[in-house]
């Protein structure tokens, strides 16, 4: 925090909000779907949980103490502990999982600058990072004892889903994906706190809906589209990951950009893709974009005309 | 001083193409998935660099100024093709592992690079050595990752598999992204270490011929390196000129 900050003149409002207020109340929000992830998958879903949650929380802690720079009680560390140990199947080698919290706070977010600077969400980059690296385990997905298709890659293979048991969370797929209903009462949460808002989840799941219809091969039939928007990481992605403060664009045209952006890559991966998933690969790839978003959508001040002499710097 | 061994420490530690000039990226991140083909590339490079600089040093006062370039190119594209030719009849799987990269040397920036701010101005001996310390200093740093990605990402040193138990490698290091991982690991390391015998009041030098822009603190005595003509014999631009000094490459000029 060496760098001087370009300061108004007063008077200044003081806002109560803090990082590790907003960060608390985004791990309440999320605990339901890690609770239902826990009923569902057994204890060893706790087990991946406090694992990832553990590597991230000490990696944050030894670089800040490494660099004298303690950020680790603003929570982020925890939220990207348990938003990874979410993205992960429950069958996961424990090391694996501690692994992929150790990329994600050094690699993706202290060694850019930490909290802030991080150029992609650090949670979905380590998912990724894991994919690549061992897709065997990060695809493996035990439910009920007995290794399943998770319900996307059936409906990809043309077979019938049970559209209540998606909705509900009863299917394969990864720790804190499965139940729609717990991802949406917590993002009902954060929106009634105000700490997200519904335009980059609306635009996003809007598009992605629209894109399905059009290109799915079924057309506008209610229920494959309710199941492929109840399937896989869609839910948890657009009002948990894509809504990061860090890696979306500030920009309110932006934010709908961005969520356009989202809507069709997870469509054209999903449904042109070789897999049947394409949620975290589309949001990575919309985060680099965001800074070319900002500059083409940045709002000109009050008073300077729209390509006039100061419009530029 | 020991004007080769001089030129050695240089190529290979001080003015490492691969970790300090950062020269030669494309064959560092693409063919380093094991490390026999870091070490296969970085041997092939240095023959070509060795010989490429030489014959460059020894031609370098019949060679127009205007037209360097192309014929540095085609000095390097006959090392190249004889390289390969050789490569093709003797050690055929290495060949067929580094594929359109060995043509490609052709085009590596180290080499060109030797050729104009090195071989151009020097006596042929120190050019060879040069070329030599270069080359090593690029077969180190790729052996160096080529080692590190095969262990990371197949569990295996030079083809022998070492991994413990049912422990899965972790593949991303065998694909691209690895590549810039392990180098970046790299090249920090070594600032690391610089800035530690910096901080540490130890000898520290900068980098003279892959020039830091930095001309005031520049200890490049004999004159830049980076410049276009060699002044050890009065050049022709500084005779068109009229000036004594002979034009260097002055970034500071612009702010007077």
């Amino acid at each position: 925090m060496s760098e001087l900050f370009k300061v108004s003149s007063n008077p200044h409002i003081r806002s109560k909000v803090a990082t590790n207020g907003l960060m608390l109340a985004v791990v309440i929000a999320l605990l339901p779907a890690a609770g239902f992830g826990i009923y569902h998958f057994g204890p060893r879903a706790l087990a991946v949980m406090m694992v990832t949650m553990g590597s991230t929380v000490l990696t944050e802690y030894f670089y800040g103490f490494y660099t004298k720079k303690l950020t680790v009680t603003d929570l982020s560390a925890v939220v990207t502990g348990l938003l990874l140990a979410l993205n992960l199947p429950v069958s996961i080698p424990l090391w694996m999982a501690a692994l992929g919290g150790v990329f994600a706070i050094l690699v993706v977010k202290m060694l850019f600058g930490g909290l802030g600077q991080n150029f992609m969400n650090p949670a979905l980059a380590a998912r990724c990072f894991l994919l690549i690296s061992f897709p065997t385990a990060m695809t493996s997905f035990d439910y009920d004892a007995f290794t399943g298709a998770t319900p996307l890659a059936a409906l990809k293979a043309g077979e019938n889903v049970n559209l209540l048991d998606m909705v509900v969370g009863r299917t394969a797929g990864t720790i804190g994906e499965t139940s729609v209903i717990a991802i949406v009462i917590g993002a009902c949460l954060l929106l009634l706190l105000g700490v997200i808002d519904l335009r980059i989840p609306a635009t996003y799941i809007v598009t992605f809906t629209i894109f399905a219809g059009l290109f799915g091969g079924h057309g506008f039939h209610p229920a494959y589209l309710a199941a492929q928007l109840s399937g896989g990481g869609l839910m948890l992605g657009a009002f948990f990951m894509a809504t990061d403060y860090v890696t979306r664009p500030i920009t309110v045209k932006g934010q709908y950009i961005f969520g356009i952006f989202l809507g069709l890559m997870t469509g054209i991966f999903r449904i042109f893709g070789p897999g049947a998933e394409g949620v975290s690969y589309a949001i990575i790839l919309g985060n680099l974009l965001v800074p070319l978003i900002e500059k083409y959508t940045m709002p000109v001040a009050f008073g300077h005309r729209k390509g006039g002499k100061h419009s530029e710097k | 001083m020991n004007k080769a061994g001089e030129r050695l420490y240089n190529g290979i530690v001080k003015e490492n193409p691969t970790l300090v000039l950062m020269l030669g990226m494309c064959p560092t991140l693409a063919v380093t998935t094991s490390a026999v083909n870091g070490l296969g590339m970085g041997l092939t490079t240095m023959v070509v660099l060795a010989l490429s600089n030489l014959i460059i040093s020894l031609l370098r006062n019949i060679i127009p100024d205007r037209v360097r370039i192309p014929a540095f190119i085609v000095i390097i594209a006959s090392f190249v093709t004889v390289v390969q030719l050789l490569l093709e009849a003797y050690i055929p799987f290495l060949n067929k592992a580094l594929g359109v990269y060995i043509p490609l040397i052709v085009v590596n920036c180290i080499i060109l690079g030797r050729a104009e701010s090195y071989a151009y101005s020097n006596p042929a001996i120190p050019s060879l050595f040069d070329g030599i310390g270069m080359g090593l200093g690029f077969t180190l740093a790729l052996t160096v990752i080529g080692l590190f990605r095969e262990l990371l990402g197949a569990g295996e040193i030079f083809g022998y598999d070492i991994l413990p138990g049912n422990l899965e490698p972790i593949r991303i290091f065998g694909q691209a992204p690895g590549a810039f991982f392990v180098l970046a690991g790299l090249v920090a390391l070594q600032n690391y270490v610089k800035n530690g015998r910096k901080k540490a009041g130890k000898p520290y030098e900068k980098i003279g011929s892959g020039c830091s822009e930095d001309c005031m603190n520049c200890k490049d005595s004999k004159g830049c390196t980076k410049r276009f003509y060699d002044e050890s014999k009065p050049s022709k631009a500084a005779k068109k000129t009229g000036a004594g000094e002979p034009e260097v490459l002055d970034l500071d000029r612009e702010d007077k």
